[in-house]
């Protein structure tokens, strides 16, 4: 492999993982305040690259508008999917908050399906996006260096709001513990729903970078994303966000170097995720930032 | 200031208060004492909202506050030092203060309140930017009291603030527990160290079980007979 191909592979391979962290974020900001494996978050992500198809390509809406509209509806999807099926079963065990999520995204797949039809859709690219550079024999389209400059953007926008502000302090707390978190007066309810939104938010930002970056979206796009987005949120340390920053962006540039390194397995390419998470769970189930703190 | 009549609360399937009336009246310290699961700490979590009650009313300075949810009774005045203290080990000490006071701008009248924290306990400042879980016991304990200070509240409750700490300590706390009360906060106290608390407190309560069995001030109390035999070790 020369040179030239190893950059273009490692931009590639974080341009990819750049968009598994958007995604992870949400995953793991959720189970750390309310300790749930959310996995409809992937079909969310999903609705989201609908609201954007239907903003800038039905209505012709242009992207800079289109885009953050159909990420706030995704932030107030989070919000719904919150307080209708995941607030009503709050205290029952935690096996059944796992089912409901498993539900919701059942739920919204098929939603999918028979709204917006089965068939793939064609997701155009805003010509800012589309072009590709050649610098030096290195092939890099445009969007390769989008995706991480706008995850960057919100990436700082996530960390800020999480160790800088007020909510952001009300979420670590809840994370460690809900009912004195309550006694401090703060409206947990109101704390849980900001953090969906918030999650719901970043991985509308993927998605429509993601349906970018592949420009076909069907109502079952979310589902590989999702996973995998899970294995970086557990790669970097559930619970964790820059953890789960991290695990993304390695997650994609190992997935990427497989199959560069190995272009004979590039069928498994799905399979290093798994293999990943398998690895981690046995021999560093907290995650590369998952930290055990004093009692 | 807060009365609470004919109480009754389930509790995981049990009936955990049996008809609880009791009232602290403002500007006083009261006591509640008894054994481990009479009851205690289930009285203070459900007038606090954690727990909701099966029958009766909570009243506080007028207001029936009985089912409400607990962010609105806190911000009503009322503030809870949860047994085992509760701070929150991945916070700062000044993050947890902060939390304290979740709900104020943090104004002059905010730092002001940090100051006289920072005054009761010295320590806390030396410590403002370290992780709360790092702390000891009984500065955790501190944190805990300076915590729930920055609320402002009118009425400071305390879920067994002796807890786990060396005798010195004890006295530290119940001297902080006086020192916050001369300043104006009326206290509503939970402790097994019966011996400590009735003598810092103008009236108390027994619980046994779920029901209140013997109240008086603090000085009847201590010469009851029957406190004398069960808590205070003859």
């Amino acid at each position: 492999m020369t040179l030239s191909t190893f950059i273009q592979q490692l931009i590639n391979g974080f341009s990819l993982g750049s968009l598994y962290a958007l995604i992870a974020i949400g995953y793991t900001m959720v189970y750390g305040i309310i300790r749930l494996i959310n996995f409809a978050h992937g079909d969310v992500m999903m609705m989201s690259t609908y609201f954007a198809f239907f903003g800038y390509i039905i209505f012709r809406i242009p992207w800079y508008i289109s885009f953050p509209i159909a990420m706030i509806l995704t932030a107030v999807l989070g919000i719904l999917i919150d307080r209708g099926a995941y607030k009503p079963v709050r205290n029952a065990p935690r096996i059944s908050a796992l089912i409901t999520a498993i539900g919701v995204s059942f739920f919204l797949e098929n939603f999918g399906i028979v709204v917006f039809g089965g068939r793939p859709k064609g997701f155009r690219i805003p010509k800012l996006f589309g072009h590709i550079f050649e610098v030096k024999g290195v092939t890099v389209p445009a969007l390769s260096l989008w995706i991480p400059f706008f995850t960057a953007i919100f990436l700082v926008l996530t960390f800020y709001i999480v160790y800088r502000t007020r909510r952001g302090m009300a979420m670590r707390a809840i994370s460690r513990d809900m009912d004195t978190t309550r006694i401090m007066g703060v409206d947990v309810d109101g704390i849980i729903s900001f953090t969906f939104a918030l999650g719901s938010f970043l991985a509308a930002a993927g998605g429509i970078m993601w349906a970018m970056k592949y420009p076909q979206i069907n109502p079952l796009m979310g589902i590989i994303p999702g996973l995998k987005a899970f294995v970086a949120a557990v790669f970097g340390g559930i619970g964790n966000v820059v953890g789960a920053a991290i695990g993304g962006i390695l997650l994609g540039i190992i997935e990427i170097m497989f199959v560069a390194f190995f272009p004979q397995l590039a069928g498994y390419r799905d399979a290093v995720a798994f293999f990943l998470l398998i690895g981690v769970l046995i021999f560093k189930p907290t995650g590369i930032m998952g930290e055990v703190l004093p009692e | 200031m807060l009365k609470i009549e004919n109480l009754h609360v389930f509790y995981g399937g049990i009936h955990a208060l049996k008809g609880i009336s009791m009232e602290v009246p403002e500007g006083k310290i009261v006591t509640l004492i008894g054994a481990n699961g009479a009851g205690k700490s289930t009285t203070l979590r459900t007038i606090v909202g954690l727990v909701k009650p099966r029958e009766g009313k909570i009243i506080y300075r007028g207001e029936d506050i009985t089912g409400k949810p607990s962010h609105y009774i806190v911000r009503k005045g009322i503030a809870l030092v949860p047994e085992g203290r509760k701070v929150f080990v991945n916070l700062t000490v000044y993050e947890n203060l902060l939390m304290g006071g979740y709900n104020r701008p943090e104004d002059d009248e905010f730092r002001k309140d940090l100051e006289y924290v920072f005054s009761l306990f010295p320590r806390l400042a030396e410590r403002k930017n370290q992780l709360a879980g790092t702390l000891s016991g009984g500065e955790q304990q501190m944190l805990a009291l300076g915590r729930a200070l920055m609320s402002r509240p009118k009425l400071m409750m305390l879920d067994e603030p002796s807890l786990g700490l060396a005798p010195k300590l004890v006295e530290d706390v119940f001297k902080s527990i006086q020192e916050i009360h001369q300043n104006g906060t009326t206290i509503l106290l939970i402790e097994q160290n019966a011996m400590a608390a009735l003598q810092i407190a103008d009236y108390g309560y027994v619980l046994e079980t779920g029901r209140i069995v013997l109240e008086g001030t603090g000085e009847e109390l201590l010469h009851n007979e029957d406190v004398k035999k069960a808590y205070l070790g003859g």
